[in-house]
């Protein structure tokens, strides 16, 4: 639905653009460029100021100078750069002659909420479809100057090329296709695979050398005339208010400015809203941290005042055990349970997560005479639009958000509060404003990954089948966050790895209980596949044990006869990623061979000293098939060290295998924090961790030794690999940990002694 | 305020600060020099790294009264070498091993990297290891930052 959705959009907003960039007088001379070769004439470039832009992705100029518009927000994955090469294959532009431009958040572009590793699946045949719409028009304005049938023009490394062997370059054309009309679609063909020139080739990513000389652009590396520094004083609970504060000690402070409030918004907090507190803006950063720690504040108590994770986690788990509200059922699962010759069970417990992108949030906001201009590292470029307007009451159209790098994400960067907070700021001080979110704040104000509680009971007959699956999954939905009535988590939530569950078991129940939402809760890459993963993938493997059988053998037993999963047996609440099962089915096979494929590469069961062992758990996400084989050393003193990692990925067309791999081998050292590292706790409703020293994360020495990635050859439509890699690593590197120890994990972070 | 000459990537230049500012943000707010990142202010996280006479510090947690006439070398310096535009090694190995993914916590584990390299030109893992530790990377490029320094200590040492 979402790709179908945004393709009608683009094609809509399509439109031929004729644009001077310069001065008519210079065309001229600047048409004087052309040369010709000796063997075949050949005409390469025309007259620079005229620009041809055919759709609002693509535009070449008289010079040959291919822009094409990046309008996903890059955040690590690449996309920036996978993207750009998929409409550039299809329009046969050279890619080192390719300039890609960061698109500003405007609805012209289609969608670019970059998160739900939706990028790819969604603009991948979009794409190709814009470059070779321009590819044809620049064929045709070739054939009509040479008086040719079109047939016999074809594109080729920025050029177009006549069957006698004569050729026009791409700057050259640019003039003569400006005034032909849009193609109809059906006139367009998409190359075949075999003809991809970057499309499933290696390419280095557009931003790498910016990036390693320092000049790539985060959101706190913009500065503007006379900007000034604000950080922000917040509640430590979430969304309540602010009785009164004291501003002398920090007015002394020198280079502080002003201080001054800002609302809060209470709770629910909603996504888009600046959580309020107390202002201090200064003519240096300095200036206004140490402003801000001479502050005496005293907050107003809110509706969660007594909200502890602690007691609430207690809570949750008590109340997994219980019958809950049936959210999928399959057969009679009481039946099965009490016919079952063997029982496994178990109890699984994740705490709260932050994102902790190393770039903490962080804007440049300028706002004047009643219109307001961003750089902000966000991952919704259209949404931060929106709520800059309503947060500032100003029309859409008098907000650009320019969109810079972003320093990491995993989701944090979707929510556009801290751009309102720069917007509010600058407004009051009638001039450009950077926000800096300091390590603490981020940490401490977050939009938290879900607690969560779960209890999986499984059947075993006296055939050695699982014939009875019962899984309650108890958290605070992502949706209370801003809406009040959302106490239970949403189908959606459950489709991410729980309601989903692909393997053939005739009797199911899928329970949930009530979870009030007391903290933002947002999503984090991966989200409820987070702790859905960790607890099916990691009782599988107690199910193979319990049915004497190996945990890859046993896997496979289970999942049953290859087949697309009909929708009736996964029930009304099953989403499949906004995609229509008929476009991207559940399909038991591609996850069989991911399984398969992982077993041969890791040579699973091979034989390893004590200490050491592998673990497999398997898990499609995003609709990406990825099965993990971790391989770890526990030694005498519980230290745990991850030494490989083997992953099989089937995500159809891999367009990008390079930063395919770049995912996994990060996704692996994302997650392995996740098992290993971090937990966020609450007490009354303040977050007790504030920096890397509590709230730790994977270091190099925590993070996978080596990471092996095996893609799958596949010509299925691309999926997106962002968030895939992170769910089945958990369990798997729990498994690993049973090999090699004997003890099984209930509880991230992982404790071993 | 106090009035600071400080040699930065060879240069002399002055600056008006607190004398308890940390270089960190002498160097962005004031020089521009933006290419050493915030991540933490707590010396946790390793993005701030700069040299100091070629050792690697974290300039969040340096005041600028206390580097006196000390070199200071940021990103911005370390290619400015016998020939203009020239990448180190480390740069250049660092984009043959396609490290980065977002980023921004790549300068200082760049300045790391290269620090090491100066004092022990051929580390081993557990060398690399502990050079390193101080550096995150939450996008997880660990195991290519690996690749690229025993990929520069290869070409320097030939």
């Amino acid at each position: 639905m979402k790709t179908e959705i945004y393709e009608h959009k683009i094609f809509k907003v399509s439109r031929r653009d004729f644009l001077k960039t310069s001065s008519m007088s210079m065309s001229g001379l600047l048409l004087g460029l052309q040369f010709s070769c000796t063997d075949t004439s050949k005409k390469l470039t025309g007259d620079p100021s005229i620009v041809f832009s055919p759709n609002v992705y693509i535009n070449i100029n008289g010079n040959g100078d291919v822009t094409l518009i990046a309008h996903r927000s890059e955040m690590g994955t690449g996309i920036r750069t996978s993207l750009p090469l998929v409409m550039a294959d299809e329009l046969e532009a050279d890619w080192e002659r390719v300039k890609v431009v960061q698109g500003i958040g405007d609805e012209k572009y289609g969608d670019q909420n970059t998160d739900g590793s939706y990028s790819l699946r969604m603009f991948f045949t979009p794409l190709r479809k814009a470059g070779a719409t321009v590819r044809l028009m620049l064929e045709q304005a070739a054939a009509n100057e040479w008086k040719v049938d079109v047939s016999e023009c074809k594109a080729k490394n920025h050029e177009v090329v006549h069957t006698s062997g004569k050729a026009f370059g791409f700057g050259y054309l640019a003039e003569k296709a400006v005034a032909l009309p849009i193609p109809d679609e059906s006139k367009i063909t998409l190359k075949e695979s075999k003809d991809f020139k970057y499309i499933t080739k290696q390419s280095s990513i557009v931003d790498l050398q910016d990036i390693v000389t320092g000049k790539a652009k985060f959101g706190l590396d913009t500065k503007l005339p006379n900007t000034k520094i604000a950080v922000v004083k917040r509640n430590p609970e979430a969304g309540a208010g602010l009785k009164s504060f004291n501003m002398d000690a920090a007015m002394k402070v020198p280079g502080v400015l002003k201080v001054f409030k800002i609302d809060a918004p209470g709770f629910p907090t909603n996504f888009n809203k600046a959580l309020g507190g107390v202002v201090v803006v200064a003519e240096n950063t300095w200036a206004a941290i140490k402003g801000r720690d001479a502050l005496e504040v005293v907050w107003e108590k809110g509706i969660n005042a007594d909200y502890s994770s602690l007691e609430y986690g207690n809570d949750m788990l008590k109340r997994a055990k219980s019958k809950g509200k049936v959210r999928r059922a399959n057969g009679n699962i009481d039946q099965a349970l009490s016919k079952a010759k063997k029982i496994v069970e178990g109890e699984y417990v994740v705490p709260h997560l932050a994102h902790t992108p190393m770039e903490t949030p962080s804007a440049v906001a300028s706002f004047h005479d009643n219109t307001c201009e961003v750089w902000a590292p966000v991952q919704d470029p259209q949404g931060t639009r929106k709520s800059l307007a309503a947060a500032l009451n100003i029309d859409v159209s008098k907000v650009t958000v320019n969109v810079t790098l972003l320093g990491g994400a995993f989701g944090r960067k979707s929510k556009p509060d801290f751009v309102i907070e720069a917007a509010l700021i600058s407004k009051e001080m009638n001039t450009p404003v950077k926000i800096l979110w300091t390590r603490e704040d981020d940490i401490q104000h977050g939009f938290y990954h879900f607690p969560s509680a779960q209890y999986l009971k499984v059947g075993i007959d006296e055939n050695n089948k699982v014939i009875g699956w019962l899984h309650r999954s108890v958290f605070p939905s992502i949706g209370g966050t801003a809406n009040p009535a959302s106490v239970e988590p949403s189908g959606d939530e459950l489709s991410l790895g729980m309601i989903d569950l692909p393997y053939a078991i005739d009797n199911i129940s899928c329970e949930t209980q009530e979870a009030k939402t007391k903290i933002r809760i947002g999503w984090l890459r991966s989200v409820s596949n987070i702790h859905h993963a960790f607890a099916v993938g990691s009782i599988i493997d107690e199910v193979a044990h319990a049915r004497g059988v190996d945990p890859v053998q046993n896997i496979l037993d289970m999942l049953g006869e290859d087949r697309k999963i009909d929708p009736k047996v996964l029930g009304p609440e099953f989403q499949n990623y906004g995609e229509k099962l008929e476009d991207f089915p559940w399909n038991t096979a591609r996850l069989r061979k991911v399984v398969e494929t992982a077993k041969e590469k890791s040579n699973w069961g091979k034989s390893l000293p004590k200490g050491r062992g592998q673990g497999i758990a398997v898990h499609r996400s995003f609709l990406t098939y990825v099965a993990c084989v971790v391989e770890v050393t526990v030694d005498d003193s519980n230290k745990i060290k991850i030494t490989k990692v083997d992953y099989a990925v089937d995500c159809g067309i891999p367009v990008n295998p390079e930063r395919i791999k770049s995912q996994f081998e990060g996704g692996a050292a994302f997650a392995a924090s996740l098992a290993l590292k971090s937990e966020i706790t609450v007490l009354k409703s303040a977050v007790q961790q504030s920096n890397f020293h509590n709230y730790q994360v994977a270091r190099m020495t925590d993070a996978p030794y080596e990471t092996a990635v095996h893609i799958i050859e596949s010509s299925e439509k691309p999926t997106g690999v962002g968030e895939p890699p992170v769910p089945p690593f958990i369990p798997a590197l729990c498994n690993a940990i049973f090999a090699a120890t004997g003890k099984r994990i209930r509880k991230l972070p992982i404790t071993l002694s | 305020m106090a009035s600071y000459t400080l040699n930065i990537n060879n240069q002399s230049l002055t600056v008006n600060a607190e004398p308890d500012t940390p270089l960190l943000w002498v160097l962005r707010d004031e020089l521009d020099l933006t290419g050493t990142k915030f991540g933490c202010g707590m010396a946790l996280c390793g993005a701030c790294t700069v040299h100091l006479d070629g050792n690697s510090v974290r300039s969040c947690s340096t005041k600028v009264s206390s580097v006196g006439d000390k070199k200071i070398t940021t990103i911005e310096g370390i290619s400015v070498g016998a020939e203009e535009g020239k990448l180190h090694p480390v740069q250049k190995a660092w984009m043959e091993e396609n490290v980065p993914q977002c980023g921004f916590c790549q300068t200082g584990q760049i300045m790391s990297a290269i620090s090491l390299l100066e004092k022990n030109p051929n580390p081993s893992d557990s060398d690399i290891d502990s050079a390193m530790a101080g550096n995150i990377c939450r996008c997880g490029t660990y195991e290519r930052i690996r690749k690229a320094i025993k990929r520069a200590a290869n070409t320097s040492t030939k």
